[in-house]
């Protein structure tokens, strides 16, 4: 299944996944320890960032590490989710702003 | 209470259109959207945060401001809004460019953006819609390569921040 990429981003565990894979290949359990869920939320988080197609999986040994695609991280999608995102939390923190502003008319 | 937000983007060419419901009426939206001391309130993607340098809302004016980080670095980057339109109450375009703290154009390999707001006053409701239309997204996307490197840097300081709060115990 090919998913939305704004679905990937949308999540802050995920995109703290993306971040930390950035840095270098990890396995599923490397990145499960940095979190504080368990290891099938992992795997979850793990499963909808590769079928965004963010993620490449490497075998080595026994062992899976999972990759940044890092094509795909600077691709226009990519910058769109992120700029969606910040969009959102601006307008929230505009939310906020009016609720105040109207308290205060009151 | 559920507020609409819609998002989309025309890659063909190259428009973001986003379309947002705001729980107030139309004379504060407005102010919210044109008052400095408003936007500065509200326009920082968090942790940042934006400071006006210069405001002269009218047409033919600008809004220089910066984005500031939490260390409060001076910033070496300003953005420029330019008034070309203004339909009080109803809606205003900027033109979207880099400059330094003059407001005066930097070479950012960016050359500008267009951005329509409009307000439509909806019962206790007020909707805004943007349409932002980018010079190019090849242009940007170059932009975006840019700016990768600085990105990633304030992405893992939010990193940081997060896993604190998630992982409270390690």
């Amino acid at each position: 299944m090919r998913r939305d990429i704004f679905q990937a981003i949308a999540d802050p565990t995920r995109r703290a996944i993306l971040v930390l894979i950035a840095m270098q290949a990890m396995t599923p359990n490397a990145i499960a320890e940095h979190f504080d869920v368990t290891r099938q939320s992992i795997s979850k988080h793990l499963r909808i960032l590769s079928e965004c197609e963010l993620l490449a999986q490497r075998q080595e040994g026994r062992e899976i590490f999972y990759e940044l695609k890092i094509d795909k991280m600077n691709e226009i999608d990519v910058w769109l989710a992120q700029f969606r995102k910040i969009m959102e939390e601006r307008f929230q923190q505009l939310d906020q702003v009016l609720n105040t502003l109207k308290n205060t008319k009151k | 209470m559920n507020l609409l937000f819609d998002f989309t983007a025309d890659k063909a060419t190259a428009t973001i259109y986003i379309t947002r419901e705001f729980a107030a009426d139309l004379d504060l939206v407005w102010d919210a959207f044109t008052k400095a001391e408003i936007l500065d309130l509200w326009m920082g993607p968090k942790p940042w945060r934006v400071q006006t340098k210069e405001m002269d809302f009218q047409i033919g004016g600008r809004w220089l401001y910066a984005m500031i980080s939490p260390e409060n670095v001076a910033p070496t980057r300003y953005s420029l809004a330019e008034f070309v339109e203004i339909q009080p109450k109803s809606s205003f375009t900027t033109k979207n460019s880099f400059a330094d703290e003059n407001g005066d154009p930097i070479n950012s390999g960016f050359t500008f953006s267009m951005t329509k707001n409009s307000f439509k006053a909806e019962g206790e409701k007020t909707t805004v819609q943007i349409v932002k239309k980018m010079a190019s997204f090849a242009e940007l996307e170059q932009f975006i390569a840019m700016g990768y490197k600085e990105g990633m840097a304030m992405v893992m300081r939010n990193l940081d921040e997060y896993l604190r709060s998630v992982a409270p115990n390690k």
